[in-house]
């Protein structure tokens, strides 16, 4: 029996692994498409034809783009993620503190969306009909169709504006105290847990109604179990699967998809640096912040499913 | 005697989709006496699970119990809150589901779902739940009572789940069990030890019941009291011997008619000489990868060979997994055989449906067991039939509509049916049509699967009367698929017993009380007659019974 999950768990980081080739391959040569020549860019308009040759050559782009892949995903086995063609720094120091930072606000806002999310859904689906799970739905497809940006600055004119609580503008390095942290990231993590809990909720509720509809779940009822056992006991375990799939999803939008929310809080996250780098074509950096918004895909993905594998005795 | 149950006046009604209130029970009034086991009886859509959950105090999402009382125990459950429900649930009433496989949780271990109810109710401490779960299995007759709790549901067979759900009805030491069609989704030499199971441990325990089921055979065997209903109204109730023997309503004796074995008789083409219309030779079919050897990895069919001739039926019988199905996908070339032969009119057939000719593919027809899944609910009756028309005989919309109207004269639907959506019909209704379908080609044989197991009695007797009708009419022959042998034998003149993938018996319907083969022999004894001391009277070899049931 184990070795049944042992060889299912595998096979789907195998799967992993092959999608994260694939994914470098694609990566590397999308940008490797963008128009312009970059040693013509980095040296401007007025470099002369025996510069930009001797760039192209140092910066080995006058090879055929195959042996510079080969290059670029063996430096990345070895850590190396190249230097930066803007400022001539390593890009893994450029990366290394803004990845924290985004770490961390997707660490505080999964924090308070997951929980929140998981009992508004939860609980909507076992009071179906009722005025509360109405309101939840309505509140839900509102907030859905609100966009992002237009959530941000609404919290930024009323707390910061208007009531003057919290600062307008993040700058997660100057934290000395825990207030003030809590004043930072109050406003970003807000507008996330509300773009995020939104889609996890509809998922949980629509889950969980679909294993109460189960003939397993009307036996519970029938045996005398109250509504929360049956919840809890009958409906969850089974709804368990597809409610993490919804979270995984959810989450990996944390990690790349916040670039509005940083620009307009200006804080200093990886999503912002690799516009930035789109913007002065800085391959090897936007090359590598791509890499990683699909491995922490990848990787909630995986984790997902090996969660939904466990859960599953037929699988187990 | 002191009544246990007593339900007077019961009012159920149901709000449909377009948000109308209909009644489904109107006014049913019956008492069952402590010890007794009632019988509720009657077709689908007669609202006897209804009845029966009501019992409980419980209405299915949609409905709600708008009049009259139930008493049970002294309590009437309409008026109770949900939470004093609750505490009688379980405790006082339980309730066996028709589908055991679907009742139980498939995420916790059987142990913990057939103990929850002491559980839930604080009856005793775990381990004492334990023992007595363990006592239970034992009673109940299931193999390895010390071990099987431990298991989830997907790893026990489908009679297994149904006894350990009756374990689970049993622990909380109930006064009275509802049983919701416990037996129907089993094969019958599985009920037979599944209805034997049940019978003596509520004997024993002096437990009343309520026992829901289309099948009055079945009901004869562990019934004191038969109540039958049709439309949410009683039509008749009496203990199973006056119902059995003397039925006054003539609902009730239509239901005993169509457990009367109709022989085909002597088949009208005596006279002429058979001429073979399909032979199948050698025929091995199965899924998954193929082998070394050819041969795919789990073979369904093996080595069967066959011969139906023409304006004759055969009838293939045999329990769930014995390959019957897969034997007529594969003559239909929807599932490629592996090895063998098909030859159809004097001509061999390709193994795959896409290797024959139209001509070859309109001469053999398929009608399959679900008219709901078979037919697309998206189209009308009219596209659905107009479909092969122009397919297999080019016919214009004028040739088309005049000739849907004769198929529908033909399978007897009224003509303005023609524009109703399947879901718009009844059960025997969608089969009809699923049926004129078939007949749309103009086919010589029509492979039947199964196709009137989802039919109420009443209802597959009326089918397979159309069914030998339009033999008369058209000249067809039929391959008649089914688990049930009152159907083959009522159709028939020639019956297949199936095992395992291979035919183990071939037997004409007058020899049928004497079959050879010891499998057929315990296939044929294990089909309930409505004699209610059949049960107790029947004695199966138990080499055979371990031999050929996967209990």
């Amino acid at each position: 029996m184990n070795n049944r999950v042992l060889s299912l768990v595998l096979s789907r980081l195998l799967i992993a692994v092959i999608t994260l080739v694939i994914v470098s391959f694609a990566v590397f040569f999308a940008t490797t498409l963008l128009p312009g020549d970059t040693a013509t860019i980095l040296l401007g308009q007025a470099a002369t034809p025996e510069a930009i040759e001797g760039l192209r050559k140092a910066m080995h782009l006058d090879e055929p783009s195959i042996f510079r892949f080969l290059r670029w995903i063996v430096g990345l086995l070895q850590g190396d993620l190249g230097t930066s063609y803007a400022n001539e720094m390593p890009v893994a120091d450029l990366i290394g503190g803004r990845f924290v930072n985004t770490l961390q606000l997707a660490g505080v806002t999964a924090l308070f969306s997951v929980p929140i999310a998981l009992t508004l859904g939860i609980t909507a689906a076992m009071l179906r009909g009722s005025l509360y799970d109405r309101a939840v739905t309505v509140l839900t497809i509102g907030v859905i169709s609100v966009p992002e940006f237009m959530i941000a600055t609404s919290a930024v004119l009323i707390f910061a504006v208007y009531l003057k609580w919290l600062p307008a503008l993040s700058f997660a390095n100057e934290v000395t105290s825990l207030t003030d942290l809590l004043r930072i990231y109050a406003m970003p993590v807000i507008t996330l847990t509300f773009v995020i809990s939104a889609q996890m909720i509809r998922m949980t509720r629509a889950a969980v109604i679909e294993t109460l509809n189960t003939p397993y779940v009307e036996m519970a009822l029938l045996k005398g179990a109250s509504r929360p056992r049956i919840v809890f006991r009958h409906a969850l375990p089974n709804a368990l699967g597809p409610i993490v799939n919804a979270v995984a999803l959810s989450l990996s939008y944390l990690l790349g998809g916040v670039i509005i929310v940083e620009t307009i809080f200006n804080y200093p996250g990886i999503a912002k640096l690799m516009v930035d780098a789109v913007a002065t074509r800085d391959l090897p950096l936007i090359q590598s912040c791509a890499m990683i918004f699909c491995l922490g895909y990848l990787l909630l993905i995986t984790t997902a499913d090996i969660i939904a594998i466990l859960s599953n005795p037929r699988l187990r | 005697m002191v009544n246990l149950v007593g339900i007077r006046d019961l009012k159920v009604e149901a709000t449909t989709d377009s948000g109308r209130r209909v009644e489904i029970i109107n006014g049913v009034s019956f008492d069952i006496a402590e010890g007794e086991i009632v019988a509720l009886i009657g077709e689908s859509g007669s609202g006897k699970t209804t009845i029966a959950l009501t019992l409980m105090g419980h209405a299915r999402p949609g409905c709600r119990i708008s009049g009259g009382s139930v008493s049970v125990a002294g309590k009437d459950m309409v008026t109770l809150s949900e939470k004093q429900r609750a505490r009688v649930r379980g405790t006082e009433v339980t309730y066996v589901p028709q589908s055991a496989a679907a009742a139980f949780n498939p995420a916790a271990t059987i142990m913990d779902q057939v103990i929850e109810i002491t559980r839930i109710h604080q009856l005793m401490s775990s381990d004492e739940a334990r023992a007595k779960a363990v006592d239970l299995f034992r009673a109940l007759s299931l193999p390895e009572p010390e071990t099987i709790g431990s298991r989830y549901p997907h790893q026990v067979s489908g009679g297994q789940l149904q006894r350990l759900s009756a374990a689970m009805a049993l622990i909380g030491d109930p006064k009275l069990v509802i049983f919701d069609e416990p037996t129907t989704a089993l094969d019958v030499t599985t009920q037979i030890e599944v209805l034997r199971a049940f019978k003596s441990v509520m004997k024993a325990g002096g437990i009343a019941g309520v026992y829901v089921s289309h099948d009055l055979a079945v009901v004869a065997q562990i019934a004191d009291r038969i109540v039958v209903l049709r439309g949410g109204e009683m039509q008749e109730t009496g203990t199973t011997q006056e119902i059995l023997n003397g039925a006054k309503h003539p609902y009730t004796r239509e239901l005993l008619a169509a457990f009367e074995p109709k022989p085909r008789g002597a088949a009208d083409t005596a006279d002429t000489v058979p001429a073979p219309l399909l032979t199948i030779e050698d025929l091995v079919a199965g899924y998954g990868p193929r082998q070394a050897d050819g041969l795919p990895l789990v073979r369904a069919v093996e080595h069967v060979t066959l011969k139906v001739e023409k304006g004759r039926n055969l009838g293939i019988i045999g329990e769930s997994g014995c390959g019957k199905s897969t034997l007529a996908r594969a003559i239909a070339g929807i599932l490629p055989a592996a090895v063998g032969k098909v030859v159809f009119d004097g001509k061999e057939l390709g193994p795959s449906a896409r290797e024959r000719s139209r001509e070859q593919l309109r001469e053999m027809q398929i009608v399959f067991q679900y008219a709901d899944t078979a037919l697309n609910p998206a189209k009308s009756v009219e596209d659905i039939l107009a479909r092969p028309l122009a397919f297999y005989h080019g016919m214009n919309a004028k040739a088309r509509s005049a000739r849907i109207d004769e198929l529908l004269d033909m399978v007897r639907l009224p003509r303005n049916l023609r524009h109703r959506r399947p879901t718009e019909l009844s059960g025997g209704q969608k089969q009809r049509v699923n049926f004129a379908r078939a007949l749309a080609a103009e086919p010589k044989l029509i492979l039947c699967d199964e196709i009137t197991s989802a039919l109420d009695a009443v209802v597959a007797t009326a089918v397979i009367d159309l069914l030998k009708e339009l033999q008369r009419e058209l000249g067809l022959s039929y391959i008649f698929i089914s688990h049930d042998l009152s159907v083959v034998e009522a159709i028939c003149d020639e019956i297949v017993v199936m095992y395992g993938g291979r035919k183990v018996e071939e037997i004409t319907p007058a020899k049928v009380k004497t079959p050879q083969h010891p499998y057929s022999q315990l296939l044929f004894s294990s089909v309930p007659k409505l004699d209610p001391a059949w049960l107790d009277g029947l004695e199966q070899d138990p080499e055979l019974v371990r031999a050929y049931c996967r209990r």
